[in-house]
């Protein structure tokens, strides 16, 4: 496997739009030509050569490529976008965006990220070892559909909608969410550890909702339909009673949205 | 020399003067097309070698959703159909996005990428027109002009209850004129008035609220009126209960409606290009995306196609024409001028829509949509739009749209035309689509394949002749404007079956001519034309139009605008070009 390192060394007073930094668009390049790939600052494109120093080069695939970014980039922007294959490591935290629309591969941030991580993402895995901002794994402004497939893991907490739209795959959140959580989901799991605010599951018309923690105001459009023990999802446990309800029947009145909340945390639902 | 070009060696098809692939040249000088250049002439002029390739007039859409109000309100709601689809700018043209709703310039360039060189706005309501002028004056490469709502206007409403013929044909020439606008569109009459009040009509016969005309009041009074006054195209009728279960028995109903009155286009004050076959219509009725207002059944369960019930009327009536509003899958914006259609699509699909009512005058409503292989309904529709173009036995009696972007957006019509050219493309998507495409439409067992001749007709040369533009557009005669498409296809080399080829052809012309220069080359845009813009003016009796301005301006008080600021000038129009017609009436 062969591996790219990104030390930044630039200058990031303005965000950079960096969609080239994939595995697929450094597969088969040398150092050189990796840093002679243009990004976008403000209204102008530089050589990511001016941004950070490139060694190592790209694998004969995508497959056989590992990019390790070395340090901070918090003002890097769409890092891993649309990625098939192959796989980023981030030493640092990271800009928004990160890992929207990707495919496959893996992206794994040793940091926190800011908002939009995996937007509309359709594969592979997404792991943020620290906290995420806004929109993780959720629809476009406007779209209809957030996630399709794939994984995205927040070990800490994540920020107001979670999801959003969200029609396939599965989030799982380590720590505690803001509003909205798994708003207009229609589709994959959303499975968080610790508490949420407000708004859980509104006009959720699919999927499932798992809240371990507390619900500080519960959505009003849901039904409780039974309780639940020790709750798997193929490899993800939710250990404890969970009640269960079927909602949204306020605005979509489907009902075939699942939300699981913690019994022994929310005891006066 | 500018607007100087010599095509050589052609296949060319000009319908209109029954030329079928036949290898010749064109010669273009100072922006028309003439019989031959001088040696001298020919020195200077760009010369192309078309060997081995298709020739045919630039393309005119006669139905097409691309500026004005609704269309905006489109692009604001829609983000998302944005950010995927962009162009960046070039030394030439302006950046852009949008997919189903293009930006004003990204539509002028994409159009012209196909081939086409004249679309015409297929709603412009009375009170948005100076905003429609200025996104089709924005519009580059393309020659434009709009239809004027008035199916549901609250004048013509009451002279038509009250018989008064004469005051409601001088409304509509000062409303033409007033708002530079070229024909009249009729959507949904009678009930688009009623959705002020959360209500539709049903059937012709139904009086609506406050003013008590019927649909086939409206109809017949819209249809005495464009004669009388002799527009160059007949009334451009979008019928009553589109998009419902059933609903192909009122348009045939409808269309029965001006049976008996006969076409009187008056002869405008233009120079005629040379054509063989008659180039002015003899039809009272052009019907507008025919598939949405031919659906089958009486509900969503039972729902099929009901085309061939208005085909056969078709086929065997001189007096209509129509186009077919075809579904070629995938993402669209529904946008329309009948808001209790978008209503009742909300209800169903649950979308975010945009309803508005146009004081006094119209109504109209945007709904994002996704017509998918794998939805039953849908593929019977993406059927229906087929079969409404390959029943019509005559090509002359239709034209091929999507009604951009309604039905999808006009960037598919290669691969529209390759399902009418290919019956093993329509096959191989028959196999991908849901089995009531098969089951509940004739699509399946019709096995017509359109020959270029007819894709010639029905994408140019019957646009141009039905709207009456046939003066200058939609054919390569003596005297028409330079404009001109080149593909890539062979005629005498060409596999339907390859049907991927003709998608290619289509979507970028190997040259797009406009006015004699050479625009677009093979996807890319080379030069900016310039471009025109149609508008009827037509003159009546003063007299009576002094008592009809009387009552306008007498109910303006109701109006948020003042009537002084109710006309478009000319200078919001991109060279305008005024039809001149005098009615007499």
């Amino acid at each position: 496997m062969a591996e790219v390192i990104l030390k930044p060394t630039g200058n990031f007073d303005l965000t950079v739009e960096a969609e080239v930094v994939t595995p697929d668009n450094f597969a088969g390049k040398s150092a050189q030509d990796i840093g002679k790939l243009l990004v976008w600052q403000g209204p102008k494109q530089f050589p990511i050569s001016d941004f950070f120093e490139v060694r190592g080069n790209g694998g004969s695939s995508a497959q056989d490529t590992t990019i390790v970014i070395d340090g901070d980039v918090i003002r890097v922007k769409r890092i891993g976008e649309g990625m098939t294959a192959g796989k980023i490591q981030v030493k640092g935290s990271t800009g928004m965006h990160t890992g929207a629309a990707m495919i496959g591969g893996e992206i794994l941030v040793e940091g926190n990220t800011d908002s939009w991580p995996g937007m509309e993402m359709k594969g592979g895995l997404l792991h943020i070892t620290g906290n995420a901002l806004d929109h993780v794994g959720s629809a476009y402004r406007g779209s209809w559909h957030g996630m399709t497939g794939g994984r995205i893991v927040i070990d800490g907490n994540a920020g107001n909608q979670v999801g959003g739209g969200m029609s396939g795959g599965e989030i799982i959140v380590g720590g505690n969410v803001d509003n909205f959580c798994g708003t207009r989901m229609n589709g994959g799991l959303i499975a968080v550890k610790g508490n949420a605010i407000r708004t859980v599951g509104a006009e959720m018309t699919g999927g499932t909702l798992v809240i371990g923690g507390t619900i500080d105001k519960f959505t009003p459009g849901f039904m409780q339909t039974a309780v639940e023990s020790d709750l798997k999802f193929n490899d993800i446990e939710c250990p404890g009673e969970y009640k269960k309800f079927a909602g949204d029947y306020a605005i979509p009145q489907k009902g075939k949205g699942v939300l699981y909340v913690s019994a022994q945390n929310n005891e006066d639902l | 020399m500018a607007g100087t070009i010599a095509i050589k060696n052609g296949h060319v098809f000009d319908p209109l003067n029954e030329i079928k692939g036949d290898r010749m040249d064109i010669y273009i000088r100072n922006g028309k097309v003439v019989t031959e250049l001088s040696a001298a002439e020919l020195k200077d002029a760009k010369e192309i070698d078309a060997s081995g390739k298709t020739v045919m007039p630039g393309g005119v859409d006669s139905h097409s959703h691309v500026a004005g109000a609704k269309v905006n309100v489109g692009r604001m709601m829609r983000p998302e159909d944005h950010y995927k689809f962009y162009q960046k700018k070039t030394p030439l043209t302006h950046s852009g996005c949008g997919y189903s709703v293009p930006s004003v310039y990204l539509g002028g360039y994409e159009y012209s990428k196909m081939g086409y060189t004249t679309v015409f706005e297929a709603a412009v309501p009375p009170m948005e027109a100076r905003h429609t002028h200025e996104e089709m004056r924005s519009t580059p490469m393309i020659d434009m002009g709009g239809y004027l709502v008035l199916g549901n206007n609250w004048f013509l409403m009451r002279y038509l209850k009250e018989g008064d013929i004469e005051k409601a044909a001088a409304y509509i020439a000062w409303m033409m004129r007033t708002h530079k606008t070229y024909g009249i569109k009729c959507v949904n009459p009678a009930g688009v008035e009623n959705w002020g009040w959360g209500e539709n009509v049903n059937s012709l016969d139904q009086a609506n609220i406050h003013f008590e005309v019927t649909p086939e009041d409206i109809i017949k009074g819209l249809a005495e009126l464009n004669e009388m006054l002799g527009f160059s195209m007949p009334v451009h009728l979008h019928a009553n209960n589109l998009g419902h279960p059933g609903c192909w028995e009122i348009t045939r109903d409808s269309l029965k409606i001006p049976k008996s009155v006969k076409a009187k286009p008056k002869d405008p004050n233009v120079e005629w290009a040379e054509t063989k076959v008659n180039p002015k219509r003899h039809e009272s009725v052009y019907l507008t995306h025919c598939q949405f207002n031919a659906f089958g059944g009486t509900s969503w369960r039972d729902f099929e196609s009901g085309v061939k019930g208005i085909t056969d009327y078709v086929n065997s009536h001189e007096h209509v024409v129509m186009d077919s509003g075809c579904v070629p899958f995938g993402d669209a914006t529904v946008m329309t001028g009948d808001g209790p259609a978008i209503h009742d699509l909300y209800v169903l699909t649950g979308s975010k829509w945009s309803n508005t009512d146009v004081e006094c005058e119209c109504g109209s409503g945007v709904l994002p949509f996704t017509y998918l292989k794998s939805n039953p309904v849908h593929s019977v529709q993406w059927a229906m739009g087929l079969e409404v173009l390959l029943y019509v036995k005559d090509a002359w009696k239709s034209i091929m749209t999507t009604d951009s972007p309604n039905g999808g957006p006009f960037i598919k019509y290669p691969q529209v035309i390759a399902w009418l050219m290919s019956n093993k493309a329509r096959q191989d998507t028959l196999n991908e689509c849901h089995k009531w495409a098969s089951d509940r439409a004739g699509l399946a067992s019709e096995t017509r394949e359109m020959t270029l001749n007819e894709i010639a007709i029905v994408t140019r040369a019957n646009a141009a002749r039905t709207i009456g533009l046939s003066h200058s557009k939609g054919t390569l005669g003596i005297g028409a404007d330079g404009d001109v498409a080149i593909y890539d296809i062979n005629p005498a080399k060409l596999e339907v079956s390859d049907y991927e080829s003709i998608i290619r052809a289509f979507e970028n012309a190997a040259y797009t001519v406009k006015g004699g220069e050479v625009v677009c080359q093979k996807g890319e845009i080379v030069a900016i034309p310039e471009k025109k813009t149609y508008y009827t003016d037509i003159t009546v009796n003063a007299e009576e139009e002094k008592k009809m301005i009387d009552d306008v301006k007498n109910w303006f008080k109701y109006y948020t605008i003042g009537f002084s600021n109710y006309p478009t000038p000319e200078k919001y129009l991109a060279n305008p070009t005024p039809i001149k017609i005098d009615a007499e009436v």
